[in-house]
């Protein structure tokens, strides 16, 4: 069974409370929009990429405890990583959320393994991966809204 | 209990004793469930209820044992199935005390029921025509008319609410006027409690010239209902909200105005002649009840209405009110918790917000304690956008909920409040 500190962890709460990367983002050259119609959760991307790396990201919006850990975890891994990488990031990410009992992240993805208790509610998935389909938009300069549903 | 408490359970009849309710929830099989390892507190009642074992009985019954068409067979089984069907009607007409059964309009539910409203009364509007709704409206009573003001060249026109999530009575009085054709509102809002005075509403609305529709999906299983009372001209409601099946429900309308409305869909018991050249159509209420209807739904929703009646509405909205009152007493001493609608007359909902707290948090959270709520904009967004909230968690009550399972709901948002701290 399933404990209410297995998915909320102290660090999820954390970054809830002071989300990391939060704001606008100077000299950006990347934006997109990500919502969920269930909850009515949203935030917008920015990124800085240069030559194929991201230098910068932040995000802005309001949202859930998951998704806004999610958003600021995110962006805190992707500084410094290709758009391969990060591309690469997401396949991981999105297995670890969606994944069985014993799924293990197919990478070591550090901090973002947090976020692994959120498999056991299948609601949640869309909170957790909200801001990591928003990336995708970002990388592939889609205008669209990105949405959840 | 405080004074109005009183005064309402006054009004409703007596409240029911924990032995009463006890008892009643011996016909929910279901509420004897685990859930994360806790007993179920089953709190989303708005969004669908539990269903007792005489309707779950009832509709294996007639799959078992009378399962043929309706309205067609020479048959013994097909003559059985309709019986049972039209006798439903008749317990649909005498719940509401619609004044004929012709009245009675089954359709698959609340939302198909404006639907049809909209589709076939709405054929008549014209450029400049007005509808008015409120702005406590559900997305079902919203978007059929804003189809059907972009088909008509109508005008929608939205009453507004106050912070307490009450209609302005003076500017919903000011919006009516003589371009006003429909007025299209909720009994009782699904996101806010709010019991809106449906008899006031309507003569406005009437002396204004308008047609009136009632959306009563959330009333129907927590007020009497009588439409002749209310004197609306339209009533919509569910069968999964006053424990009956999905998939079906009510649409009540005074006779002289349906005969006056074209078919809504074509096919089936609508018809009475068919040539190539012209199509004559049956009379009320077939003729808006095209194709192969949910026989069994019909049948499960009369036996849900027996069941309320076995135990009577006013017993069912006493009890109600009281753990109501008892829930926003509780609530009020939930540091952080803010309640989103805490109108003077409210029936069923306990909508709010727990401040650090995001909605979604908190029925993940409710969840591991086995308790159910809705967290979300429950289908009525405007509502939110009015409060600033993008979301909000409901506890929603039926008549099977108790005094301790009040309790349980709050001891676990407590203990939403530790986690998020």
């Amino acid at each position: 069974m399933t404990d209410l500190r297995d998915l909320y962890q102290e660090l999820i709460v954390d970054h809830y409370r002071r989300p990391h990367n939060f704001g606008p983002l100077e000299d950006a050259n990347r934006h997109a929009e990500g919502f969920n119609p269930l909850c009515g959760d949203h935030l917008t991307l920015s990124l800085r990429v240069v030559d194929g790396v991201i230098e910068d990201a932040s995000f802005e919006g309001s949202g859930c405890a998951i998704s806004t850990a999610s958003a600021s975890l995110m962006t805190d891994a992707l500084k410094g990583k290709t758009q391969a990488e990060a591309e690469a990031l997401f396949a991981v990410f999105h297995a670890l959320v969606t994944g069985g009992d014993d799924a293990r992240p197919l990478a070591p993805i550090g901090k973002l393994e947090v976020l692994a208790g959120v498999r056991e509610f299948p609601t949640r998935v869309k909170c957790a991966t909200l801001a990591w389909h928003t990336l995708l938009a970002a990388l592939h300069g889609e205008s669209q809204p990105v949405s959840t549903e | 209990m405080n004074a109005p408490v009183n005064e309402r359970n006054a009004h409703h009849g007596a409240s029911p004793s924990a032995l009463e309710v006890a008892r009643w929830r011996q016909d929910f099989p279901i509420l004897s469930q685990i859930v994360h390892g806790k007993p179920l507190v089953y709190l989303d009642n708005a969004a669908t209820t539990q269903k007792p074992s005489s309707v779950i009985e009832c509709e294996a019954r007639y799959y078992r044992e009378l399962n043929a068409n309706v309205h067609r067979g020479v048959h013994s089984l097909s003559q059985r199935a309709t019986e049972a069907f039209e006798a439903a009607r008749d317990t649909v007409r005498r719940f509401i005390n619609a004044a004929r059964r012709e009245e009675i309009v089954f359709v698959r539910g609340t939302t198909e029921a404006i639907n049809l409203v909209a589709a076939s009364f709405g054929q008549r509007l014209r450029p400049g025509d007005e509808i008015l709704i409120t702005e406590m409206e559900h997305h079902s009573d919203i978007v059929p008319w804003q189809l059907l003001c972009e088909r008509s060249g109508a005008v929608l026109r939205v009453a507004p609410i106050d912070d307490a999530g009450e209609l302005r009575l003076e500017e919903f009085a000011r919006l009516l006027g003589p371009a006003t054709r429909l007025v299209a509102l909720t009994h009782l809002s699904n996101a806010l409690g709010t019991l809106n005075p449906v008899r006031q509403l309507v003569e406005l609305a009437h002396a204004a010239g308008a047609v009136v529709l009632v959306d009563g999906a959330q009333a129907a299983a927590h007020l009497p209902v009588d439409v002749q009372v209310l004197g609306c001209d339209f009533y919509a409601f569910s069968g999964h909200k006053l424990y009956g099946p999905t998939g079906i429900g009510v649409l009540y309308g005074k006779a002289a105005l349906l005969e006056s409305m074209p078919p809504y869909q074509g096919g089936g018991d609508m018809i009475r002649q068919v040539t190539f050249a012209k199509t004559t159509y049956n009379d009320l209420p077939y003729k808006f009840e095209a194709g192969t209807p949910n026989i069994a739904g019909v049948i499960g929703l009369g036996a849900a209405i027996d069941y309320v009646n076995t135990i009577g509405l006013p017993a069912i909205a006493a009890h109600e009110q009281a753990l109501l009152a008892y829930a926003t007493e509780q609530a009020a001493q939930v540091p952080g918790l803010r309640l989103i609608g805490t109108a003077r007359d409210k029936a069923s909902i306990l909508s709010f917000m727990l401040e650090g707290v995001h909605p979604h948090d908190v029925g993940t959270v409710l969840d591991l304690e086995g308790v159910a709520v809705r967290a979300g904009h429950h289908c009525a967004m405007p509502v939110m956008a009015h409060f600033g909230v993008p979301a909000t968690a409901r506890a929603s009550f039926a008549l099977y909920n108790t005094f301790e399972e009040v309790d349980v709901l709050m001891r676990a948002i407590r203990k939403a409040r530790e986690v998020f701290g």
